[in-house]
């Protein structure tokens, strides 16, 4: 029979561990910096404060929302052309994405330096905002929708290519050894093993960058890089609240339905348990 | 204590290693092991060592395997046999000695050398290693990349009649062609192992080389499949070299039973000569 007896000596393991010197300081390092940048946000009690009455008189002149068959018409096109931006902007990255990825991905076809040289030109790309894309492909191929769809290229690559990347560095490297061991070559057991073991999460990354793609594409406009953006600021710059409140709901609507959409997507595709 | 009791050749070099007739009929019975001494060799080990770091997995290890041979490679957890079987593979650089696999140096092979030399074996994982999403049919297309690689053997849709019927004749070999076009993440574990060991047989490897065949499987499962593999393989004459931490399954499936323990190459004899009492001494 087992002996359950308890030694007297044995050790007791604390619920809490006290925190080392090192770390404590680290925790008020973290305090710090977090007050050091509320201070240089501008971070007022004040203005939160008086916030409320400012938004509640810009709903007061906002509402009811302008929806005069006119003017939803033409805000209706917008919205099609944003989308068209979008869906097309984001199915061309996440196509340039994959050999991009298959580049960026440590240990799959190219050397260590490639994959650092890639992976550094994919942080840069994300590391600029797709409304300064905009801005840039608006001074190369000048106004309008052509430039907000590259926009959306360049910045999906970014963000498909590094998640697409890591995505295939992830995931089990079995049957990759099994091709391996058969003599199979590196872009064959990258096609036969990892692409397609790394494929629900390629279909989930694309789906969150079509929907990145959507919000992003409501507002180049903004910048003359076409879709709805461009009412949005007409409505903002002339004091027409009604019509800027009716190119909100719009947006909001239309982004809600592509995450409920994709929503739905990744769950037929991938399946209920991802 | 170091346990040798079998004769090999004294060398690889000095062997004929012309191509050899491999298919011999299935009635045929498998010739005794004293014929194995005077075949050519297919694998051999000269004083391999293997380090990851500064941890020292195995050293000085030697051994060689004939042509035909069955070889268990037995062994206590964190023993090395895998790692022995990856080295033998050229999956991973030996730290020391030299490996030669069907009378090439594996050990130094590098890029097309080493795959030509791969083509012409095969491996059964534990874990089975089929790519989920694709059909069983696909999974077992994928073990031709070796002799026949480029995108037509990606996929059985688009694979050469030639070898979606090799896939499927392999499939069928197995008891799974009823199966050929079911996802491999929808099988039970002994379907998922079957579709592996047709993966593994459908280039005709000339060496076949099995990690823990049935370690993830039910015990009378896992019995199927090493009889169903052994079954395969020994008609085919080929060498077969298997890890496994069933004495039962070392000893009858085995030609021969190699030891690993405290790093070394402790046992190196023939099954008929050993008891499970004399594996168990690995384990302690």
């Amino acid at each position: 029979m087992t002996d359950t007896s308890v030694r007297p000596d044995r050790p007791v393991l604390p619920r809490y561990d006290r925190p080392s010197a090192a770390a404590f300081l680290g925790y008020a390092f973290g305090v710090a910096l977090l007050v050091w940048c509320l201070a240089g946000a501008g971070f007022s009690v004040d203005k939160v404060l008086s916030a409320p009455p400012r938004f509640a008189d810009f709903a007061a002149r906002a509402f009811p929302p302008n929806f005069d068959p006119a003017v939803l018409s033409r805000l209706g096109w917008k919205m099609v052309e944003t989308m068209q931006i979008a869906i097309a902007g984001a199915v061309i990255g996440v196509i340039l994405s994959l050999p991009v990825a298959l580049l960026a991905a440590r240990g799959l076809i190219a050397g260590n330096w490639v994959n650092q040289i890639v992976r550094v030109g994919l942080s840069f790309i994300r590391a600029v905002p797709d409304i300064a894309w905009a801005l840039v492909f608006v001074v190369a191929v000048g106004l309008g929708p052509f430039a907000g769809m590259l926009a959306i290229v360049v910045d999906t690559i970014g963000f498909c290519g590094r998640f697409f990347a890591d995505d295939m560095e992830g995931v089990d490297k079995g049957p990759a050894e099994s091709l391996t061991a058969t003599g199979a070559r590196k872009l064959d057991v990258v096609a036969c093993a990892t692409i397609p073991a790394a494929m629900p999460a390629f279909v989930s990354t694309a789906l969150y960058a079509l929907e990145k793609a959507v919000r992003s594409s409501t507002i180049l406009g903004l910048v003359g890089a076409g879709g709805i953006g461009i009412e949005l600021k007409v409505g903002f710059d002339l004091f027409d609240y009604p019509t800027a409140m009716t190119v909100i709901l719009m947006i909001a609507v239309v982004v809600i339905a592509i995450e409920q959409l994709s929503g739905w997507a990744r769950v037929k595709i991938i399946g209920e348990q991802r | 204590m170091r346990v040798t009791r079998n004769s090999m050749p004294s060398s690889v070099t000095d062997l004929d290693l012309r191509p050899a007739a491999r298919v011999s009929p299935a009635s045929q019975p498998r010739p005794p092991l004293d014929h194995v001494s005077v075949s050519p060799v297919d694998i051999e080990a000269r004083a391999v060592a293997k380090r990851f770091g500064e941890t020292a997995i195995f050293q000085d290890v030697s051994f060689r395997l004939a042509r035909g041979e069955a070889v268990a490679l037995v062994g206590a957890n964190g023993a090395g046999k895998s790692t022995l079987l990856r080295c033998a593979m050229g999956l991973i650089p030996v730290s020391a000695g030299e490996v030669h696999l069907l009378g090439q140096p594996a050990s130094a092979a590098r890029g097309r050398a080493l795959r030509s030399l791969r083509a012409r074996i095969g491996l059964v994982s534990q874990s089975h290693n089929l790519v989920p999403r694709l059909s069983a049919l696909s999974n077992v297309v994928h073990g031709m990349l070796g002799k026949s690689p480029g995108p037509r053997h990606w996929s059985h849709m688009i694979a050469p009649q030639a070898v979606r019927e090799a896939a499927l004749e392999a499939l069928d070999r197995v008891g799974m062609a009823d199966f050929a076009g079911r996802r491999a993440d929808r099988l039970s574990g002994g379907q998922s192992q079957r579709v592996a060991i047709a993966r593994a047989i459908v280039g005709a490897p000339e060496v076949l080389f099995a990690d823990e065949p049935c370690a993830s499987l039910d015990p009378q499962a896992g019995e199927d499949v090493m009889e169903l593999f052994f079954r395969l393989v020994r008609n085919e004459g080929t060498t077969v070299v298997f890890t496994s931490h069933n004495i039962d399954h070392a000893l009858r499936y085995g030609d021969r039973v190699l030891g690993l323990s405290g790093g070394r190459m402790e046992l190196d004899a023939t099954a008929a000569s050993l008891t499970a009492r004399d594996l168990r001494g690995l384990y302690d």
